[in-house]
C-alpha cells in the first residue's frame, strides 16, 4: 500500500500494535544503526515475551539492553552477544533463551525472506554444533546447510533519510542489517533521522524501495552511542 | 619471542598487492598498521565496508562509521558501503583473498575453535563461521599456548569448532607454521626461540625438516 498513510507521528503510534509474544527483527550492528526510538517506545509500552532477531543484544542500559533490563525478551536470535552483563545473567539463570547463529546466516535468512525464498544453503557452520539437526547437501564437492528464511511479525529499522512513501537511504556502516530486515518484516517500521517529501530523494540512490516499508516516522533525540571510541592523535 | 605488534608485523608479510583482506578482532586488527608502503591492500569490515581507513582524529569520530570490532574508523578514497547480506555474500563467494583471525585452538588438520567455552564464555561466533567456511586463504594469529601454558596447537580441538579443515597457516609469538596433510609444518622460528621450545609447546603433530630459519620482521 502506498500513500501518506505510511507516515506516523511518533514511535509510540508506530509500534502500538506490537503485542506480547511478537517476533521482531531489529536492525543495527552493535549500537550502530539501531532503531533507538522504536526500542524506547517498546520499553515504554512494556510488550513482553518478545523474540528478537538482531545481530547483537545491545549493552547494559542501551539498545536492546534496555528491553532486557525490563525482562521483555523471551528469546534472542543473534550472532554475537558480548558486552552485556544483564544478558549473561538472564542467560545463565535460564530466564532468557538464546540462539546463536553465524552472522552471514543471520543476514542471508533475512534476505531470503525479503526475496521470497523459503531457504538458503550456506557452508557456514558445517561440521560444528550449528549443523546439528539441519539438512545438509553437497554441491560441487562441498557441504552446505539448509537454513530457513526468517519469519518476523515486525521489522524495526533505522535509516538516515526516508520519504513519506517509505523509500529509505542509510548512512555509512549504519546500513548493516537494516536493508535486509526492512525487506523481511511482515510489517516494517522505519524510523528516520530526516523525513523528506516524495521526490526529494534521487531514485538512483534509494537503498530500500518503499514497497517494503509499511510505516515510517521521524525519530528524535538520537544518542548514537559509540561502543569503542578509538582515535589517533593529531601528531600521528 | 614476538610481542603482539611483532606478530602483526610478521603477518603483514603475507599481504600481496591487490588483496582484499578481512582482519579479525585482536592481533589481526594490528596488521593494518604494518601494510607495506606501495602495496594496494583493501580491508573488508564485515559490518559493511570495503576500504577501511585508520582511526579518526580526536573529535572527528562518527558513530555511523565503525568496524566489525565496533571501533570508530574512517573511510579512504575508493571506500564502499554495503549491507550485511552483501558483505557475507562477497565472503561466501570467495572474493576476499585473505582472512586473518584469532583462535583459542587450532588442530593439525586445520580445524579452528574460537567462539565458545562451554559453561564459561557465551559470546557467539559473529562472522567467524561464515569467514572460515568460505575464505580461500585463512591464517590464524594467536599465542602458542593458553594462559595456563597449555598448547593451543592440538591433534584435535577440544572446544566447540568454528570450522573444519580450513586454516592454512598459523603465526604465533614463537613460530610460523603451515598446516599440511601431515600436520603442522614448522617454517620459521621467532628470534631467540629454539626449535626445541616450539616442539615442547606444540601438542599436535609437528614436522621439522632441516634448518629452521629465524623469522624476518
Amino acid at each position: 500500500m502506498s500513500s501518506l498513510k505510511k507516515v506516523f507521528n511518533s514511535a509510540d503510534e508506530a509500534i502500538a500494535d506490537i503485542m506480547d509474544g511478537a517476533v521482531l527483527m531489529l536492525g543495527g550492528f552493535g549500537l550502530c544503526g539501531i532503531p533507538e526510538n522504536c526500542i524506547a517506545a517498546l520499553v515504554k509500552k512494556g510488550a513482553r515475551q518478545l523474540t528478537c532477531i538482531s545481530n547483537n543484544a545491545g549493552v547494559d542500559g542501551f539498545g536492546i539492553g534496555l528491553m532486557l533490563q525490563q525482562k521483555q525478551v523471551k528469546k534472542m536470535i543473534s550472532s554475537y552477544v558480548g558486552e552485556n552483563a544483564e544478558f549473561e545473567r538472564q542467560l545463565l539463570s535460564g530466564e532468557l533463551e538464546v540462539e546463536l547463529i553465524p552472522q552471514g546466516t543471520l543476514a542471508t535468512r533475512c534476505m531470503a525472506a525479503g526475496y521470497g525464498m523459503p531457504a538458503i544453503f550456506t557452508p557456514a557452520g558445517v561440521g560444528t554444533e550449528v549443523a546439528i539437526r539441519k539438512e545438509q547437501r553437497m554441491f560441487n564437492n562441498k557441504l552446505y546447510l539448509l537454513e530457513l528464511a526468517f519469519e518476523a511479525d515486525f521489522a524495526l529499522v533505522k535509516a538516515w533519510k526516508g520519504d513519506t512513501d517509505g523509500n529509505l537511504v542509510y548512512r555509512e556502516t549504519a546500513r548493516n542489517f537494516n536493508p535486509v530486515m526492512a525487506m523481511a518484516g511482515k510489517i516494517t517500521i522505519a524510523e528516520v533521522e530526516e523525513l523528506v517529501p516524495i521526490g526529494s530523494l534521487d531514485p538512483d540512490h534509494i537503498h530500500t524501495p518503499g514497497i517494503y516499508v509499511h510505516r515510517v516516522f521521524k525519530g528524535n533525540n538520537y544518542e548514537k552511542r559509540i561502543e569503542q571510541r578509538t582515535v589517533r592523535k593529531l601528531a600521528d | 619471542m614476538l610481542n603482539k605488534n611483532q606478530i602483526a608485523q610478521r603477518l603483514a608479510k603475507e599481504l600481496k598487492d591487490g588483496y582484499y583482506v578481512n582482519l579479525g578482532i585482536g592481533i589481526p586488527t594490528l596488521v593494518a598498521n604494518y601494510i607495506p608502503e606501495g602495496l594496494n591492500v583493501v580491508l573488508q569490515s564485515e559490518n559493511g565496508l570495503l576500504g577501511m581507513g585508520p582511526f579518526p582524529f580526536e573529535g572527528e569520530e562518527d558513530p555511523d562509521l565503525i568496524n566489525a570490532g565496533k571501533q570508530t574508523i574512517t573511510t579512504i578514497p575508493g571506500s564502499a558501503f554495503f549491507d550485511s547480506a552483501m558483505s557475507f555474500g562477497m565472503i561466501r563467494a570467495g572474493k576476499v583473498d585473505l582472512t586473518i583471525l584469532g583462535a583459542m585452538e587450532v588442530s593439525e588438520k586445520g580445524d579452528i575453535a574460537n567462539w565458545k567455552i562451554p559453561g564459561k564464555m557465551v559470546k557467539g561466533m559473529g562472522g567467524a563461521m561464515d569467514l572460515v567456511a568460505s575464505a580461500k586463504n585463512i591464517i590464524v594469529a594467536m599465542m602458542h599456548t593458553n594462559p595456563k601454558g597449555e598448547s593451543k596447537l592440538l591433534p584435535t580441538c577440544i572446544l566447540p569448532l568454528t570450522g573444519v579443515g580450513c586454516v592454512r597457516k598459523v603465526v604465533t609469538e614463537l613460530a610460523v607454521l603451515d598446516i599440511t596433510e601431515d600436520g603442522f609444518k614448522l617454517l620459521e622460528r621467532a628470534p631467540g626461540v629454539t626449535v626445541e621450545e616450539i616442539i615442547a609447546k606444540t601438542a599436535g603433530k609437528l614436522i621439522v625438516e632441516g634448518e629452521i630459519p629465524e623469522m624476518l620482521i
